[in-house]
């Protein structure tokens, strides 16, 4: 298939592999900030492909993770409330917040609905004038235009009954508190590629500047993922430390000007709570003073809900790349996607759920659950 | 828990602090897979249900009888490439042809939703009986009940199956060994992207079809050419993944996938890959996975590649001694790593 074969090539990986391993000839410590690049890094097997001398550490962006527990909360406050039409993406159904989670809340009566585009909630909206209809819109900056435009559209086409809890969560924020905090490890970044093909990378030439340190921009198949390691690796053993745009064929300096104006329309840049990570200062989108009437967390006066996270969980030490899903004594045990302690593993793209759905429990020693293998039909 | 530590007429839920039914109970993940060994298994134990084959094989005067059941409740109930009738019997007969057995009799029974239209049932039951014929099976005997609006989604149906299993054939996913070839029909994941597609009304270019057909001939083609075939499967809901987890699991031994060699229509991947769905657990309902000793293996291509329904077949793995109780897939691009099911439905991702 054209645009996906190429960048899954055995020949082309082998090849970028082999000149990985002659560039190198340190440790050297490279973050993936994408959930979507962790994901395809396990999926793969990338990381095993590597020279022993690069590791990998997991970062931040997987929107669904570390979107805070309060925000879970107030969503199931919202989704139960009678006259309520919730919609999601499909992997916050799962996510569970202090009690539940939104497919159990479903199970138990909630109009719980999922929708593909945000879009797709306001039709919902102008099809059921006489219910509320609320869409959780989480994310980094590649939801926030979609997120935006619903909003937009719902104000323009004067759909009242239409409104929007926000958690959108911005990555340039949460690689300055990487970098920032005590004990460090990372290196070099391999940047957010779809986060850039909306807000283009000149954010990341200051943070790149500041910090010292190399930001690739890559992609999230296979062959762009060896290819960013290659050129951060290049940076490093050379000494640099610039912005490298590996994701060409999506990425541009200036991003997408059209979808950058929309945000700004609709949104206003706010502190943000990260579960597992904690308060980072303007690292998030909140809805704009002219869209306030669309404001779920408003509307429904949910504001007041505070929530704490089991202590064993490591996930804030995971997404700052201090240590690994395996690292962790509750990793496979206490710990699965069916029962989750934390951020890391409440969605596909955690780095944890990654090691776990890919069998990585086995480096552990921990079983996993495997009492499911059998008898599945 | 064991089935000893529950007390008589005990309920030995909850399962994994789940304390009520939810979808992914009938989604063919873990959820599934533990309400069946937790729930149903301990209060019905006996050789024959233990196996958790598609079917049973049970013995009569000396003949082998094979004798299967599925219900179906598939939305919407017309859909490209087939409809709910169809998909009805056609998975029954599969589910015989799967032990091995030529399917003979099934049952047929509905239960319709209140306001139905009459033209809808007439489709549904013109479409089982084409079905039926083309299987060469008779519906001997069936059932109809009505509930109230909004106690049922317009038509459900259950069937059963009888067949008999030719002298000198045992299949039984008890039987598959190290060495064993794995061989796999076709393309997998077009049933489940073609519902999903119609059902949330996504448009994607491209002619996305069940494959709903019945196996029986393809089945019987590929036991005429090694009549020592272990054991057959098609995977259907879960998909590919689930058959192959379930089978290493069960017999504790290794398998090995390329995952290369697994085919898939460029439609249904561009559809998985917009929605971050895996094609490996998307649902099948004309496809099958046969396990047969490795000499064989050839043969079974061979006859499997002469029948239209097998024309992209193509050998995908190795059943082996190493990682037991474990599906290892080799990715595309050289690395490996472990294939396991979700623990409920499959949902789109995000991003």
């Amino acid at each position: 298939m054209k645009y996906l074969d190429e960048y899954r090539n055995r020949e082309i990986a082998a090849a970028l592999t082999e000149q990985i391993g002659r560039a190198v000839t340190r440790p050297w410590v490279l973050m993936e900030v994408c959930g979507g690049q962790t994901h395809s890094i396990v999926r793969y097997g990338i990381d095993r492909m590597l020279p022993p001398a690069i590791e990998l550490v997991h970062g931040p962006g997987c929107p669904v993770c570390v979107t805070s527990l309060e925000m879970i909360d107030r969503a199931h406050a919202i989704a139960q409330r009678p006259g309520v039409i919730f919609t999601s993406f499909g992997d916050m159904l799962r996510v569970p917040g202090s009690c539940g989670d939104l497919l159990t809340l479903k199970g138990r009566g909630a109009d719980v609905r999922v929708v593909y585009s945000p879009l797709d909630a306001v039709r919902i909206a102008r099809e059921n004038p006489a219910r509320k209809v609320v869409f959780f819109g989480i994310g980094f900056e590649t939801t926030a235009p979609a997120n935006a435009m619903a909003l937009f559209q719902a104000r323009k086409l004067g759909v009242k009954n239409f409104s929007m809890l926000v958690s959108h969560v911005l990555v340039p924020p949460s690689i300055a508190a990487i970098l920032q905090a005590p004990g460090n490890r990372v290196q070099a970044f391999l940047g957010p590629g779809h986060v850039c093909a909306v807000m283009g990378y000149r954010e990341y030439e200051s943070l790149s500047a500041h910090y010292r340190v190399p930001i690739v921009i890559t992609g999230f198949e296979p062959v762009d993922l060896l290819e960013g390691i290659l050129m951060a690796v290049r940076q490093l053993e050379a000494g640099r430390a610039q912005v490298e745009n590996q994701y060409v064929r999506a990425v541009t300096r200036e991003g997408n000007c059209a979808a950058r104006n929309l945000i700004f329309e609709v949104f206003e840049v706010g502190d943000r709570k990260w579960r597992g990570v904690g308060a980072i200062p303007k690292s998030g989108y909140r809805i704009a003073y002219e869209y306030r009437d669309h404001d779920a967390e408003r509307l429904f006066e949910v504001d007041e809900i505070d929530t704490h996270e089991p202590p064993e969980c490591i996930s804030g030490l995971i997404l700052r790349g201090l240590k690994k899903p395996c690292d962790c004594p509750a990793f496979g045990k206490r710990c699965t996607p069916q029962n989750p302690l934390g951020a890391t593993m409440v969605s596909a793209e955690g780095a944890c759920a990654a090691y776990y759905q890919y069998g990585r429990y086995l480096d552990t020693g921990n079983p996993g659950d495997r009492s499911a293998g059998a008898g599945a039909r | 828990m064991s089935s000893e530590e529950t007390p008589l007429g005990q309920c030995p839920m909850p399962l994994n602090q789940v304390s009520e039914i939810l979808m992914g109970h009938g989604s063919g993940g873990k959820l599934s897979a533990q309400l069946i060994e937790n729930l149903i298994l301990p209060a019905f134990r006996n050789p024959e249900l233990e196996l958790l084959d598609d079917q049973a094989i049970v013995s009569l005067n000396g003949s082998r009888l094979a004798f299967t059941t599925d219900s179906y409740v598939i939305t919407p109930i017309f859909f490209p490439g087939g409809d709910i009738g169809e998909l009805a019997v056609n998975g029954t007969v599969n589910d015989l042809a799967m032990g091995g057995a030529r399917p003979l009799y099934l049952s047929l029974a509905f239960i319709l939703e209140e306001g139905l239209p009459l033209s809808d049932l007439q489709r549904v039951v013109e479409s089982a009986r084409r079905a039926a014929q083309c299987a060469g099976v008779r519906i001997v005997t069936g059932d109809t009940k009505v509930v109230g609006k909004g106690s049922g989604d317009k038509v459900f149906i259950n069937t059963s199956g009888i067949g008999i299993v030719p002298a000198g054939i045992d299949l039984s996913s008890a039987r598959i060994a190290p060495g064993d070839a794995i061989v796999l029909s076709g393309t997998i994941g077009d049933h489940g992207i073609a519902i999903m597609s119609r059902r949330e009304g996504l448009e994607f270019e491209g002619d996305l079809r069940s494959d709903t057909a019945p196996l029986h001939e393809l089945a019987a083609a590929a036991l005429q050419a090694a009549p020592d075939i272990h054991a057959m499967r098609d995977p259907t809901r879960g998909g590919l993944a689930a058959t192959l987890v379930e089978f290493a699991a069960r017999r504790h031994l290794g398998i090995e996938v390329d995952e290369t060699a697994i085919p898939v229509r460029d439609t249904v991947r561009g559809a998985c890959e917009i929605l971050g769905l895996d094609p490996l657990l998307v649902a099948n309902e004309g496809k099958m996975v046969v396990f047969v000793p490795h000499q064989g293996s050839e043969r079974v291509l061979d006859a499997l590649r002469r029948h239209p329904l097998g024309r992209d077949a193509a050998r995908i793995g190795t059943v082996t001694q190493e990682h037991p109780g474990f599906v290892i897939l080799k990715t595309p691009v050289g690395g490996q790593r472990v294939l396991d099911l979700p623990f409920a439905e499959a949902l789109p991702r995000i991003c």
